[in-house]
């Protein structure tokens, strides 16, 4: 059993949770600073600015998440190709679109058709992290669009009576005080965001799923040391549990994190917390 | 072909009736928006059923959940848990192999492998899990004074539940459940994409429009009619669940009823 859980191929599988930590780590912040530009831009008050930010949460909120998916790599792929075709090739006379055909010049495509394996799976991963950045970076705006109108109004009248610019008024008192009312959206965010990264297998990633599939199915004693039947059940139930663990912990650690941000705050849980240290 | 010919021979497409075989090259948008169209059938087919059975369910766990018997709270706290703290996608896999396990067992478990009953299944469960959470909260807020009025007169059991317990958790739910109800519309389209195998190309319709993204390469056309319907739908839904709202809300003075907000997100 301990050999068999150790061949090459579960060792990809191990990798590719890793993956997908990797994932959840790299997309995570990359969202918030997406949502926090998005949500910013609606606030400004230039109206062209505060248009890209609403439109940007607008259009990708309405839309079907898988489609998204699915249409986002393709298009981003081909708008890549597409700005690289017109730098690097400009004497390329015939179209890009041919009929049903997609043609750049070979030194446009992206990854370049002799490059390595890993730059391959790299850009895939990449696509795969914008991708998902662009998508989740739209519900984070949303949520903390709405943390920033949640901060108490006074608060910010206080600080333009300091004198504050509206630059500092932002950064010193509104940013700070935000975070407490945006948490609640973020870690319901956040567990969707987790739940989400499966989807991974759309874009074309070996992922957990793939690779779930690959071990569990049927193997044959002509080509392998550990023949077995199919077992893609079991390796499915494996995955379930995995994630349901995920979010447990996520649901811990989540809580925690709010005990610490009411700390001082004007919100109920902070008078709470200091009715009780006084008490 | 003319665009009426290919209404006729495809519209009905995603169910098995009409022209048998896909265009494969030269396709119109006629084509693209019919077939499309024609798989919304299996994403309206899930989404209602799931619904409707799922809305029976919800009620009984969240009254599970809401119960202080440790017998009926801990079966219903686990499997809104599960249902609820698992990829949709993994949980779609692995039904879809229980069910081929299955199979071999017993013919009996033939049609779960195919995707008009496992899928639904799962969705099933999975809207259940979901929808009784948010009555689940409703049940907690409901105002103390309405089943103190209930008990002052002399309602108990079943008919206080059924007189003033449910439609109010109904009426504080409603604007959640109505995202609810929409996200699970949205949900339908990881069917096809998941285990469940599209037997004779009869998908739903990302299916189609990811069948045609793939033989034109061009995501530009499919992708934003499959979106457009998809809004359509969520504007029907909107519809629907807003005429219920203001059943549910009818005795209240106008600036006392909730508004349904929309909070488009959430993949599950």
């Amino acid at each position: 059993m301990a050999c068999y859980l150790t061949t090459t191929k579960h060792i990809s599988l191990y990798w590719s949770v890793l993956t997908v930590l990797l994932l959840l780590a790299i997309t995570a912040p990359a969202a918030l600073a997406f949502g926090f530009a998005g949500a910013s831009a609606a606030r400004s008050r230039t109206a062209p600015v505060s248009w890209i930010g609403r439109g940007y949460i607008a259009v990708v909120r309405g839309v079907p998440d898988v489609a998204f998916f699915l249409f986002f790599v393709i298009a981003l792929d081909q708008g890549i190709e597409y700005l690289r075709h017109k730098t690097l090739c400009p004497d390329w006379s015939e179209p890009i679109r041919q009929g049903n055909d997609f043609v750049v010049c070979q030194a446009a495509k992206m990854p370049l058709g002799n490059a390595p394996q890993w730059v391959h799976e790299t850009y895939g991963f990449a696509i795969a992290v914008l991708t998902f950045a662009i998508v989740f970076g739209a519900f984070s705006a949303n949520v903390l669009y709405g943390a920033m109108q949640a901060v108490p109004r006074g608060q910010l009248e206080t600080a333009e009576s300091y004198g504050m610019t509206p630059r500092q008024t932002f950064w010193r008192v509104l940013v700070p005080q935000m975070w407490v009312y945006a948490l609640p959206g973020l870690s319901n965010l956040w567990m969707v965001l987790m739940k989400a990264t499966p989807l991974l297998f759309l874009l074309g990633v070996e992922d957990l799923v793939y690779w779930a599939r690959e071990l569990g199915g049927i193997k044959t004693p002509r080509f392998t040391d550990y023949p077995h039947g199919d077992w893609r059940m079991w390796y499915f139930l494996a995955l379930l549990i995995f994630y349901l663990l995920f979010t447990r912990v996520s649901e811990i650690v989540l809580a925690r994190l709010m005990t610490r941000l009411s700390h001082g705050q004007a919100t109920t849980a902070g008078d709470a917390q200091r009715k009780r240290t006084q008490a | 072909m003319t665009c009426l010919e290919t209404i006729q021979a495809y519209a009905l497409r995603s169910i098995g009736i009409g022209e048998r075989r896909l265009p494969r090259d030269d396709f119109t948008l006629c084509e693209q928006v019919t077939l499309i169209g024609s798989g919304m059938i299996w994403n309206i087919y899930f989404g209602v059923l799931a619904m409707l059975a799922g809305f029976v369910l919800a009620t009984v766990l969240a009254l599970g959940k809401a119960s202080t018997t440790p017998s009926l709270r801990k079966p219903s706290e686990w499997f809104i848990f599960v249902f609820r703290g698992s990829p949709l996608f993994i949980q779609f896999f692995f039904a879809y192999f229980v069910f081929l396990s299955l199979k071999n067992v017993h013919p009996f478990f033939d049609p779960f492998a195919a995707a008009w009953l496992g899928a639904l299944i799962v969705l099933f469960f999975n809207t259940a899990a979901y929808s009784a959470e948010i009555f689940f909260g409703a049940l907690q807020s409901i105002p103390k004074g309405e089943v103190e009025a209930a008990d002052a007169y002399g309602l108990t059991g079943w008919s206080r539940f059924r007189r003033v317990v449910w439609p109010t958790m109904l009426r504080l739910a409603w604007p959640a459940y109505t995202n609810e109800a929409i996200f699970l519309f949205h949900a339908t389209t990881l069917v096809f994409f998941s285990a469940f195998p599209v037997r004779g190309q009869q998908g739903d319709a990302l299916y189609y429009a990811s069948y045609f993204a793939d033989k034109t390469f061009n995501p530009f056309i499919p992708y934003p009619i499959l979106a457009a319907y998809f809004i359509l739908l969520t504007l029907v839904i909107i519809g629907f669940f807003g005429v219920v709202n203001r059943r549910l809300n009818r005795h209240l003075p106008a600036n006392t009823r909730q508004k349904i907000k929309l909070r488009m997100n959430l993949i599950r």
